[in-house]
Parts: C-alpha cells; structure tokens; sequence
C-alpha cells in the first residue's frame, strides 16, 4: 500500500522532505521509523492525516504521516 | 535600597522612594499589575492623565541566571480596556535592575503640546523637552540617541504610531545589537504617546552588579537552571536552530494553522514560509540561525535574517509575525515578510495585531490577497502619515473590520488573536477567551500540551481537560512573567521538576528570603486574580470572555471543527 511519508526539522537532513512509499499491509507507524533509522526517543509528535497518533498506529493505504522531532516556540 | 521612581509628567517633577515592603517579594508582572490595579482607576480613559505606564525588571533581572534579561511594561490597555502586562528583552532591564530600580512609573500627563525625552541614571531621573526627534521612525531615535548621547544608553521608544496614540502602537526596546525588541501588545505605545514621552534613555554607568544574598547558593542554583534549559530538546536544540518559526510546519499539519483571515486551517504554502525555509535562506546568505535577545540567553530563539544581497534585514523574526503575513495574509514569500517586519519595527507596531489587521482589511476590499509591497505602502504612505485612512488601520483589527462591517473580526477583547486556531487547539481557546489581557497566546501557551507533546498529551479537538490545562499553564505563566525570566523556559519547566525549582532557588539566593514551590504558585494566582478583579470594576465582565460568534457559525478545515465550549464550563476557569 502506499503512504505519503513527510518529514520535518532536523528528521529531513539525509533523508527527504516528502516522499509517497511502498508498505506492507500491517504496518504500523514504528515500522516506518525503524525503515527511516529515526531514532525513536527523537521523535516528539506524529500525525496521520493531521491527527496525534502513537508509534502503534496500524497504517493504512494512502495515509499521510509526519514526523516531527521534538520541537517548540511561541 | 531597592527604589520605585515616579516620574510625573503633569508637572514634570521626579520623586524617589524606598520600595514599600509589601512590594518587596514582587517583580516583573507580578509588580507591573500590583502598581496598575492599586493605582489606576479602573474606568480611567487608557489615554488621559489617570493612567499610569510602569515598567519593572522581573526578579531574576540583572542577575547572572540564563535567559533573566525580560522585563514587564503595564498600564491600562487603550485596546483592550483590561489591565495590560507587555513583556520584552533587551538591554534595558538589566540596567534597571543594576541602578537598583524596582519599578519606574510614569504618571500624570502634560497639558501643553511639548513633548519629552526622560534620562535615567545612577543619581535619578530627569526629564528634556525634545524635539529633534519628533515624527521620527524608531531606527531614526535609536541613530539620534547614538550620535547625541552614547550608543550604549538603553532606550524605550515610540515610532510615529505611538506618537499618533494608534491602537497598534507598540513600545520599542534597544537589543544588544542595537536593534529592536518590542512590549508589542495591547497598544502601550500610545499609553506612552499620550504621556508625551518620545524616548527613554538609561545609562547603567556606575552602577554596580548585583548583591546576592547568598552567593554560592545562587550559583549552583544557576549551574542546575542552566542544565535544564539545555538538556531539554525543545529549549537546548529546536528553538536554537530553527526559531520558533518551526511552528508554521507544526501547525500546518495539526490543522490548526489559521490561513485567509481564518477560514482555513491549512495554508497551501506553508513550506515556504516554514521554519526551515527560513534555516535554509539564513545560512545560505550568511545570517545566523541563532542569537539572543538579551543577555545571558542560552537558547537563542531569535536570529538574524538577511536578503539575498546578504544585508540585513530584520532580527527576532518570529512564527506568529510569519504567519500573520504569511498564511493569515496570504503572502508566500519569507522575504517580504522580513521585509515588512523591519518596517513594522520602524513604525512601532505590534506584528500580530498589525498582520491579523491587514488580513482583516484583505477581507475588507483594502488591499489584495497576499499583497505585500502594498502592506508596505499602507504602512509607510498611511499609518505612518496619520492620514484617515491609516488611522483606521492604526486602530487595529476591531476597528478595521467594525469601519467595513465585517463579522469575521478574530478579536477578543479587542485585541487580535493569534496564530493558533482555537477550533482545532481548543486549549488555546480558552486562554484567549478567559485571559485577563485580551486574545493572548503567551498567557497560557496550551499547544505546549495540546499539539507539542510538552508537559503530556491534551487531546487539541476535544473540549476535555481544556479548561484545568489553560489554568494550569496560566497561572504558572504569571509567575514565570514575574521573575524576568524568558517564558520560553516553560518548556523545560514542564517537564524537568529541577527546572523551576532551581529558579526559585535563585530567588531564594538572591534576596536572602525563603520560599517555596507553592508560594510561587501562589503568587501566580495572586498575580492573575488582581488583574481580574480590575477588569471587573473596568466593566469587563464574564460576558466579554468569549471568542467571536463566528467560530461557532463556521467550521473550519482540515478537521472541519466550530468552537463549541460551553459558556459555563469556561467560566468555570475562575475557580480557583
Ligand atoms: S529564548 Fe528567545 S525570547 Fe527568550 S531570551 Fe532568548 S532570544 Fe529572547
């Protein structure tokens, strides 16, 4: 299945901006991580089609996942 | 002896006092609002000789403690009609507190058409007449101090807007760049207009560093507070290198980045006004990603953005003057906005109320959609001329949309919301809605929790746990406001305990006095039922702390959310 995959911050240096990717049926948002080598306590906020959601998130086709380190301002 | 000044400007006289006790354990908003709620008559027209502008170091200020360089600026807003604290950097507050002020209040106001410089050093206050820079834009007075006086003076300015007592006008501070910081809200700058002050200067020249009471203590207070501030991700890593603009991206995603006067909560180029747009254009053209805005700041949010001729553009070019030009008015290019701000600067406006002003007076017919160079125009050619038309844009946001009758007016009392769409972040609706100051994210900044994962998750689109979390973040804001300590440390504070404990340390270590955890918090709560109380003599009442009618009538993309909260549970943010 297909999920555009969008990355932010420092997650993009060596890696990309936005790329739409290949995925197994089943696989979940930790999956993805792992695939991208993102060191999982880096992370500080996933969402999929703009909504929070945590690292067992089972994805599904032609989700939109962003991952964001830990960021902040005001 | 710590000293309050007061400077009368009725009858131009200086009389300095021993700071009374009861003002003793008191800083920065926490003083600022004590002086404004004792001294000002609630009803008093924000622009006549009743009001009274004060400003107070916090009680960190001029200390060695990292990122204490903030101090607070207050008086009755002539915007809002509420008791006001504006809070900036600069090199000001430092000073201040170095010559042993505590608090610096102008009162009174002249009768004839004279206007005044006022010089602050270690043997007191005096008070000139000026006119050399009168009408001038605020680099023009720094240029002026600098070649007149001495470029090391602090100085706190008004531009033209203030001087034309405009509800935008901001008051300017000199960085230690010889830029500018701002008090930007809340129309201060025409508090200090209507007082006739043009400029203040200080000069920190033979004062002496400060005494601490315990000066061990206070450095390994100083050596754990710093270690928070930099073992954090958010406060040592993310707002060092990509400012707080990072947020345009956040937001975008979240579907809580208010976009076309509010109407969307996407913006379709939000990449090019991102945060990390701006890191790519600033190290590609030689500015630097991180700087300080004061002294003594380790986490260097702000940063100075050059054009691509690599000269200098603007500095502290933050997310939500960003994304009120950029996805609020529709202008995709990060150049333009520098561009504005630097002007915006000049003129001595407020960047959010300035920006959500000319989104509003998009919708108006005003100008085009995403029309930069004709912001620049209007600013320049109108406000600050003074003609009619500036004038109604130089009210601000409410009296743009009231002068084209318009019901899209996103104001709460009076005062321009922010970057956050409080129908996708409701927390930070109800922190617009109840805070004493006006439509005010920094009062109680829930997209700490709601969408940045700081200090646990509040799920944004859901009216659950809201109102607990903007009390909460409320009450601790005013008495982070209260030590002159940059609120960006809020962010390590909610999650590292050592953090806001060492701060009190320092406090403890600085003035030889005892207290705890609690009796900050309690003094938070203090600091926010004061400003209650004066708003309610001031006829500000519960009626008035709601959001405009229209984000119950439309809802808004991508989560196609209305702003539903109940009346009474918003109220319920009082109990405490
Ligand atoms: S973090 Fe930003 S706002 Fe705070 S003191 Fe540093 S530069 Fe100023």
């Amino acid at each position: 299945m297909q999920i555009t995959v969008k990355l932010f911050a420092t997650f993009r240096e060596g890696r990309f901006k936005q790329a739409d990717r290949d995925y197994p049926i089943g696989t979940t948002v930790a999956n993805v991580v792992d695939d991208l080598a993102i060191v999982p306590s880096e992370i500080g906020m996933i969402f999929v089609k703009g909504r929070a959601a945590e690292m067992d998130y089972v994805l599904k086709e032609n989700d939109a996942l962003a991952l964001f380190p830990l960021l902040g301002g005001g | 002896m710590a000293k309050v000044i007061r400077v009368n400007m009725t009858d131009l006289t200086v009389r300095t006092e021993e700071a009374p006790a009861a003002w003793a354990g008191l800083g920065g908003r926490a003083l600022t609002s004590t002086i404004v709620a004792e001294e000002v008559p609630p009803t008093c027209h924000p622009l006549g000789p009743n009001n009274k502008l004060v400003f107070a170091p916090g009680l960190l200020s001029g200390t060695a403690a990292a990122n204490s360089g903030r101090f607070s600026a207050g008086a009755k807003s002539p915007l809002t009609g509420t008791i006001k604290e504006s809070n900036s950097g600069g090199t000001s507050a430092r000073l201040l507190s170095r010559l042993d002020i505590k608090a610096l209040i102008f009162e009174g106001q002249p009768v004839g058409d004279a206007w005044y410089r006022v010089h602050v050093n270690k043997d007191g206050v005096t008070i000139e007449q000026e006119t050399e820079t009168l009408g001038k834009t605020n680099f023009a007075v720094l240029e002026s101090v600098a070649s007149r006086f001495s470029e090391d003076f602090g100085v706190l300015t008004i531009g033209p807007a203030g001087e034309q007592m405009m509800g935008i006008a901001n008051i300017s501070v000199r960085d230690t760049e010889g830029k500018l910081r701002s008090f930007g809200r809340g129309g201060l700058g025409a508090v200090m207009g209507s007082k006739k002050i043009k400029f203040i200067t200080i000069d920190g020249d033979g004062s002496s560093p400060i005494k601490l009471a315990d000066p061990n203590a206070f450095k390994a207070a100083s050596m754990v507070f710093t270690k928070t501030l930099k073992d954090h991700p958010v406060s040592g890593q993310g707002l060092y290198t990509y400012g707080t603009a990072v947020l345009v991206n956040i937001l975008h995603e979240a579907g809580g980045l208010p976009t076309k006067n509010f109407t969307s909560g996407q913006y379709e180029h939000h990449e090019k006004i991102s945060g990390e747009k701006m890191y790519e254009n600033i190290t590609a053209r030689g500015g630097e990603p991180s700087h300080g805005c004061s002294n003594g700041c380790v986490i260097q949010c702000s940063q100075v953005y050059k054009d691509t001729a690599g000269n200098y553009v603007t500095s502290g070019f933050e997310y939500e003057t960003i994304w009120a030009l950029g996805a609020d008015c529709c202008i995709d290019d990060l150049d333009i906005i520098a561009e504005i701000d630097n002007v915006m600067d000049d003129l001595g406006v407020d960047s959010i109320e300035t920006g959500v002003m000319f989104a509003v007076a998009m919708e108006a017919g005003i100008l085009p959609w995403g029309d930069g160079k004709e912001i620049i125009r209007l600013l320049r050619e109108e406000v600050q001329k003074a003609t009619p038309l500036g004038r109604v844009l130089g009210g601000g946001t409410l009296a743009v949309g009231k002068a084209y009758g318009l019901t899209r007016i996103p104001v709460v009392k009076g005062q321009a919301i922010p970057a956050y769409d409080p129908r996708a972040v409701k927390g930070i609706g109800v922190t617009y809605a109840t805070t004493t100051m006006g439509a005010d994210h920094t009062a109680g900044y829930s997209i700490a929790t709601n969408i940045l994962n700081v200090g646990g998750k509040v799920d944004p689109l859901t009216n659950v746990g809201q109102v607990e979390l903007s009390r909460n973040l409320q009450i601790a804001t005013a008495a982070i406001d209260s030590t002159g300590l940059c609120l960006f440390i809020a962010f390590p504070a909610l999650d590292i305990p050592e953090c806001l404990g060492s701060a009190v340390d320092m406090i403890n270590a600085r003035y030889g006095i005892k207290l705890t955890m609690d009796d900050v918090i309690g003094l938070g709560k203090t600091v926010l039922k004061i400003e209650h109380e004066f708003n309610l003599k001031a006829g500000i009442g519960p009626e008035q702390d709601r959001l405009p009618e229209f984000f119950e009538l439309e809802s808004i993309a991508p989560h196609n959310v209305k702003w539903d909260m109940d009346q009474k549970e918003l109220e319920s943010f009082w109990n405490f």
